[in-house]
C-alpha cells in the first residue's frame, strides 16, 4: 500500500519536473533564437581549423590566410574572379628587362589606428619575412629578391635585400632573377606591411595593427574571430558588410548542420559523404571549383623496387583508372589528373600524356607490357607498400589503387597506415617508403611553384627525383625574361618528369563551399581567395 | 578517513612528478616533431625554430628545463599557437569545459540517482526493466553518435537550440546532455544495484516493520549508504567531465580544453600536452580528495578508520 502511494507521489512529481524542464527549454530557446537569427550586417564564415597565428609573416595555412586577407592589404590584390588587380599600389612598372619592379602607392593610405602607411612599411614586412630570425615558412617564396637567398641563409642582414622606398609612396624591388609571379605573390598575406610599433615589440596575438578593409575586434581561441570594418581603409565606402565572424569548423558534418540551421553563411568545405544529398537539396548553394592542388602518389626512387626501374613506374601509372577514383571515391568533388600541374594555372597548359586519351583496355595492355619489360610476371609479382596517413579518403583511395594494381598487373600490394607526424617523418627520410600519398598545394597561381618541388635540391622532393635535365629546364625557366620561353621550358620539364614517373598524378583538388543565397558577389576562383570587402549581404 | 585524505595530499606531488615524467618521455619518443608539416620548412628555418624552443637539446636537459619552469609556475609557450602560453590556453579553455562539465555532472547525478532509485524500488517491474535498458543504451552509445543526433533533433528539426558555438547559456545544454548521458546511465545502474542491496538488509525490514512510509525509508535511510559506490565513481568521473571531451567539443564547436589532449598530441605540441596532463592529474587528485571527505560524511565506519 505504502509503496503504491509513494509511487503515485513520485509520478506527480515527475510530471512537475517535466513541465519545469519544458518551460526551461523554451526560455533557452528564446535566448538562443536571438543569437541564431542572422544579422543583416554580419557575415559568418566557417573557417576550418583554428589559425595558429595571425601574424602575417609567421602564419601559414589556409584558415589564417582567409582572415589575414581581410586584416591586411597587399600592394597588389586579387579580384573576385582571380585576376591580379591594384590594391595598396595604384600602379607599377617593370624595369630593367623584368629585373626590377617599381610600385606607386595610393596617396593617403592609413593604418587601422590612423597612422600614415608608407612604402617603407611594406619593405619592412618583406625584410621581416626573409629575416631568418622570423623563421617564416613562406620566406622562400621571395628568395628571388636581390640577395634574398643570402638573407634567408643568414649570410647577409635583411637590410641588404633589394628593396628601396624611394619616397613615402614609391617602392622599388630589385630581383636576382626574373620573377613573373611577383605581382601575384605581392597579394599573398606573407607580403603584408608591418606597423613600426608591431615590428619593435611583438604584440599580443589579437592586438596587431592592420591596413585591410577590416580590423580585428575579438579573437576567442577555438570560438570566434570577429572583425569590423576599418574606417581608415582607403576604399572603406565600397565595403558593404559591417561585421565578419570567422568560426572554427573542424568537423565538417557539424559545420553542415550549423549551415542548415542558419548559423553560418559560408562553409569551409563539405563532407564528401554528403555530396549527393547536398546536390539534391542545396544544389544552388554549392560551389565547386578547380583549386591549386594536386594529389599524387610519390614513388621512392632511392630504393627498390622503384630505383632505376622506369618501366615499372610507368606500368603502375597506366594501371590507375583515375576517373573511377574521382567519381566513385570522391563523389565528383575532384578532377581526374593525368598530369601533375592543375588546369587553370596562369600561363600554362596541362601536359596531359597521349595515353590518357586511350581506351582503358589499351592502357591496361600497355601497362602489362611495361610490367613484363620491368622484369615482373604473374609468378614473380612486384611487392609494393602504399603508405598513407590516417584519413578515410586516403584509405579508400589506397584500397582502390591497390585493387587496380592487383587486377591489371597482379602486383602484390600492402597498405601501411601511419599517424600524420610519423608519416611526414618517414616520407621525408626516404628510408622506409616505397609508394606514398603526397599532395602539393601551391601558394600562387604559377606553374613554377608546382614544378620546383621535384627539383633535386628541394626539401619536399620526397621521391628523391634527381634528373639533371629536369633541374636544367627549371633553371632556364627561372632565368627567362620572356614569358613564352619560360612557359615552354616549364611545360617541357613537366613532360620529361611525367615520362620518368617519379610521381603518379591521381586527382586535382576542388574548392567546395556552401554559400547562402543572401551572400552576394561570391565568385569561384582557382586561388579560392574571397575578400570579404567584395561581398554583400541582401535582406533575408 | 582523515589519514587517507592526508595520504592523498602527501602522495600528490610524487604522483604528478611521475605523471609528467612519463608523459614527457613518451611524447618525445614518438616520431615526428612539432614543426613537421605538409609544406616542410627549409632545414635552416627548422633548425632555428628548434633552437628557439630548445628542442635541439638532449631530452633529459629539456626535461630539466621544463621542471625548472614548472617549479616557478611556468608551463611554457605553446609550440603550435604562436605567442600564446600554455597557461593562457588552459585559463581560457578550462572555464568553458568546467561549465559544460558541471552542468553534465549535475544532470548525470540528479537524473542517474533518481532513475536508479525508481528502478530499485520497482525491482523487476516494467519500470526497472525499461530504466535498465535505457541505461544500457546510454552507456553503449558513443558521444560521436549522440551529439549529432541531438543537433539534428533540437537544432534542425525543432529549432530550439543552437547547433554549435559558444554563445550564451543555451550553448551549454546540448553538449552537457551529450556528455552526461553515459555518466547518467552508469550512475543509474550503480544506484539501482547498491540501493537494491540496502533495501534487502535486515535493518530496512525493521524500518518497514515500524510502519515507516516507503518514501521515508528510501530517501532518509537507504539512499545514504547506497550512494557510496556512486560517490567513489564520481571522483574520476567529475575530473573527466570538467576537462572536456574532444568529440563533444569538436562536434559542438565549443572552445574547451578537451581538444588539447588529442590535438596537442597529434601536433607534437609537447608543452601543451604536458600542461593539460598536469591540470587533469591535479583535478583527479583533488576530486579523489573530496571523495574521501564525502565518504566520511556518508559512512560512519570510514570516519573511524
Amino acid at each position: 500500500m505504502a509503496g503504491r502511494a509513494s509511487g503515485f507521489g513520485a509520478s506527480n512529481k515527475r510530471a512537475g519536473v517535466l513541465a519545469t524542464l519544458r518551460a526551461g527549454l523554451f526560455a533557452l530557446a528564446a535566448l538562443a533564437g536571438a543569437a541564431i537569427a542572422a544579422d543583416p550586417q554580419t557575415l559568418v564564415i566557417g573557417n576550418g581549423t583554428e589559425p595558429e597565428s595571425l601574424d602575417p609573416q609567421k602564419a601559414t595555412g589556409v584558415s589564417a590566410g582567409n582572415v589575414l586577407r581581410d586584416l591586411y592589404e597587399g600592394l597588389t590584390g586579387v579580384s573576385p574572379s582571380g585576376d591580379i588587380i591594384p590594391a595598396a599600389a595604384a600602379s607599377w612598372q617593370w624595369q630593367d628587362d623584368g629585373r626590377a619592379l617599381r610600385l606607386s602607392l595610393r596617396a593617403g593610405l592609413r593604418w587601422s589606428n590612423g597612422d600614415p602607411l608608407t612604402a617603407s612599411d611594406y619593405a619592412a614586412g618583406l625584410r621581416r619575412l626573409l629575416d631568418p630570425a622570423t623563421a617564416s615558412g613562406y620566406a622562400k617564396l621571395f628568395a628571388a629578391i636581390e640577395h634574398g637567398s643570402e638573407v634567408i641563409a643568414g649570410r647577409l642582414p635583411p637590410s641588404a635585400l633589394g628593396l628601396h622606398a624611394d619616397d613615402v609612396g614609391t617602392l622599388s624591388i630589385r630581383l636576382d632573377r626574373p620573377m613573373p609571379n611577383l605581382l601575384s605573390l605581392l597579394a599573398h598575406p606573407a607580403a603584408s606591411p608591418i606597423h613600426p610599433a608591431d615590428l619593435a615589440r611583438p604584440p599580443k596575438p589579437d592586438a596587431r595593427i592592420g591596413n585591410g578593409a577590416y580590423r580585428l575586434t575579438e579573437w576567442v581561441l577555438q570560438s570566434r574571430i570577429a572583425l569590423a570594418r576599418n574606417p581608415a581603409y582607403w576604399n572603406d565606402r565600397q565595403t558593404a558588410i559591417d561585421r565578419l565572424i570567422y568560426l572554427p569548423t573542424e568537423d565538417l558534418n557539424s559545420e553542415l548542420k550549423r549551415y542548415r540551421a542558419g548559423e553560418l553563411d559560408v562553409t569551409t568545405s563539405i563532407p564528401a559523404t554528403q555530396a549527393d544529398w547536398i546536390r539534391r537539396t542545396l544544389g544552388g548553394e554549392l560551389h565547386v571549383a578547380t583549386y591549386l592542388g594536386s594529389y599524387f602518389y610519390g614513388l621512392n626512387l632511392t630504393r627498390p623496387p622503384f630505383a632505376g626501374n622506369k618501366p615499372l613506374r610507368q606500368a603502375l601509372s597506366l594501371a590507375i583508372d583515375r576517373p573511377v577514383i574521382a567519381t566513385k571515391v570522391l563523389h565528383d568533388l575532384a578532377t581526374p589528373a593525368w598530369s601533375y600541374i592543375p588546369p587553370g594555372i596562369r600561363d600554362y597548359r596541362p601536359q596531359v600524356p597521349e595515353w590518357a586519351h586511350w581506351p582503358r583496355a589499351r592502357r591496361e595492355a600497355e601497362a602489362r607490357r611495361l610490367y613484363a619489360a620491368a622484369g615482373y610476371s604473374a609468378d614473380k609479382p612486384v611487392q609494393v607498400e602504399i603508405r598513407y596517413n590516417t584519413s578515410d579518403d586516403h584509405k579508400r583511395i589506397a584500397v582502390v589503387i591497390a585493387a587496380m594494381w592487383k587486377q591489371v598487373l597482379g602486383a602484390d600490394v600492402k597498405l601501411v597506415n601511419e599517424e600524420w607526424k610519423v608519416f611526414l617523418r618517414h616520407r621525408r627520410e626516404r628510408r622506409d617508403t616505397q609508394a606514398f600519398r603526397n599532395t602539393w598545394i601551391a601558394d600562387s597561381d604559377d606553374a613554377q611553384g608546382f614544378a620546383e618541388i621535384l627539383d633535386s635540391r628541394h626539401p619536399r622532393n620526397d621521391s628523391g627525383y634527381a634528373d639533371a635535365g629536369y633541374d636544367a629546364l627549371l633553371l632556364e625557366a627561372a632565368q627567362a625574361s620572356d614569358p613564352a620561353l619560360r612557359r615552354a621550358k616549364l611545360e617541357a620539364a613537366e613532360r620529361k618528369m611525367l615520362d620518368d614517373a617519379p610521381i603518379l598524378p591521381i586527382y586535382f583538388y576542388a574548392s567546395k563551399h556552401l554559400v547562402k543565397p543572401r551572400v552576394g558577389g561570391w565568385q569561384d576562383n582557382i586561388l579560392d581567395w574571397h575578400y570579404s570587402k567584395d561581398l554583400r549581404l541582401s535582406g533575408r | 578517513m582523515l589519514n587517507r585524505a592526508a595520504m592523498r595530499l602527501l602522495t600528490a606531488v610524487p604522483t604528478l612528478f611521475v605523471l609528467v615524467g612519463l608523459s614527457f618521455f613518451l611524447m618525445h619518443a614518438a616520431p615526428g616533431g612539432p614543426f613537421d608539416s605538409e609544406r616542410s620548412l627549409a632545414p635552416e628555418i627548422e633548425a632555428r625554430l628548434a633552437a628557439q624552443f630548445h628542442l635541439d637539446e638532449p631530452a633529459w636537459m629539456q626535461f630539466g628545463r621544463y621542471l625548472g619552469g614548472l617549479v616557478q609556475g611556468d608551463l611554457g609557450p605553446s609550440l603550435q599557437y604562436e605567442s600564446r602560453s600554455v597557461a593562457s590556453l588552459i585559463a581560457d579553455g578550462a572555464p568553458v569545459s568546467a561549465a559544460v562539465g558541471a552542468a553534465a555532472l549535475l544532470l548525470a547525478l540528479i537524473g542517474g540517482v533518481a532513475l536508479g532509485a525508481l528502478a530499485a524500488m520497482r525491482r523487476d517491474g516494467w519500470l526497472d526493466r525499461s530504466v535498465m535498458v535505457l541505461a544500457l543504451v546510454g552507456l553503449s552509445l558513443p558521444s560521436y553518435v549522440v551529439a549529432p543526433v541531438l543537433i539534428l533533433v533540437f537544432a534542425l528539426q525543432l529549432p530550439w537550440l543552437p547547433a554549435g558555438g559558444w554563445d550564451g547559456p543555451a550553448s551549454v545544454l546540448l553538449p552537457a546532455v551529450a556528455l552526461a548521458l553515459p555518466q547518467l546511465a552508469a550512475i543509474a545502474r550503480l544506484t539501482r544495484g547498491a540501493l537494491g542491496e540496502v533495501l534487502a538488509a535486515p535493518w530496512i525490514r525493521t524500518a518497514r516493520a515500524k510502519g515507516l512510509p516507503e518514501r521515508l525509508i528510501v530517501f532518509r535511510h537507504a539512499l545514504k549508504p547506497a550512494l557510496l559506490p556512486v560517490v567513489s565513481w564520481l571522483g574520476p568521473a567529475a575530473a573527466g567531465l570538467m576537462t572536456g571531451s574532444v568529440v563533444v567539443e569538436q562536434v559542438f564547436g565549443i572552445p574547451g580544453i578537451g581538444r588539447y589532449f588529442v590535438q596537442g598530441a597529434l601536433n607534437r605540441d609537447y608543452t601543451l600536452v604536458l600542461g593539460v596532463v598536469l591540470f587533469y592529474g591535479a583535478l583527479v587528485i583533488a576530486f579523489n580528495f573530496l571523495v574521501d571527505l564525502a565518504y566520511g560524511a556518508l559512512d560512519p565506519q570510514a570516519r573511524l578508520e
